[in-house]
């Protein structure tokens, strides 16, 4: 099944004025088009998320964001660093965010947990040194 | 109680949107300087109260619909927060008083209103 609407957005890396950027227009998007309020608030958490990740650790990327009938597709990702390992990046917590981005009210460890929490479908892809990219799936009903 | 309501009521400071604070309810209050602890816990209506005043709590307020951001002990808000939350539709208001203070104002004048 083709999308309805399909979107790309640039995530420029360590630009804290920009961050949420993408993740802010497809709220909007998703609210002028009438979805319910919770599953624009979890697309929301989860897009913020993977986009910050994207801006402290990935170097900067690329989202693409498909809207169907029935669901979300966000895909987020760069060519960084990648993950050593998903499972310890995954456990709430962990973080390699250095002291500067703490100060900021980053790194907290509950990014990957909050994106997975609130989608319907979460798979996280990473190399080191080829990059990473998270698969986020919400469904609309 | 609307944003205005209780900005008055104690005395506060709007930075930023004050022409929606009356159009504004607070629904309850959420305290937390991780921003993505306040991401996810952050519900719709809730005042927050965070000491960060870097332009990300604006991106956190928008997604989470916070009613508002609340500044404790007149900590000093950057320009470039302000105009991105005005931007946003983001209430961001600033109190000389502690996070503690502000949550034990918040149940005052919910009793008070809530006995009136
Ligand atoms: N896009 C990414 N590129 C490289 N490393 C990442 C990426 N996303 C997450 N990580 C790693 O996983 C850790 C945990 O991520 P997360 O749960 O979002 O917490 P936080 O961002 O607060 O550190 C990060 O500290 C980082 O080491
Ligand atoms: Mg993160």
């Amino acid at each position: 099944m083709s999308s309805i609407i399909k979107k790309e957005y640039d995530i420029p890396a360590n630009d804290f004025s920009l961050a949420g950027e993408a993740s802010s227009n497809v709220r909007k998007l998703l609210t002028q088009l009438g979805v319910y309020p919770t599953v624009i608030k979890r697309t929301s958490i989860a897009m913020y998320e993977a986009e910050l990740n994207v801006v402290i650790h990935g170097n900067g990327g690329k989202a693409r964001v498909e809207i169907f009938e029935d669901k979300i597709e966000i895909l987020v990702y760069d060519e960084g660093p990648g993950i050593e390992d998903i499972e310890l990046a995954m456990k709430e917590g962990y973080s390699t965010a250095p002291d500067f981005i703490r100060e900021m009210g980053f790194g907290a460890g509950m990014g990957l947990s909050n994106i997975k929490k609130n989608s319907d479908r979460f798979v996280l892809e990473s190399e080191p040194n080829k990059g990473t990219r998270v698969y986020i799936t919400i469904y609309l009903y | 109680m609307t944003v205005k309501d209780f900005v008055q009521h104690c005395g506060y400071r709007i930075l930023s949107c004050a022409d929606r604070a009356d159009k504004t309810e607070i629904t309850g209050v959420y305290v937390c300087d991780l921003l993505s602890m306040a991401m996810a816990r952050v519900k719709d209506g809730e005042l927050w109260v965070t000491v960060h005043t870097n332009i990300n709590i604006v991106a956190v307020a928008c997604l989470t619909n916070a009613s508002c951001v609340v500044i404790p002990e007149n900590i000093e808000v950057e320009e470039q927060t302000v105009n991105k939350a005005a931007e946003k539709g983001v209430i961001i208001v600033q109190s000389p008083h502690t996070s503690y203070e502000i949550c034990i104002n918040y149940h005052l004048k919910k009793s008070e209103s809530g006995n009136g």
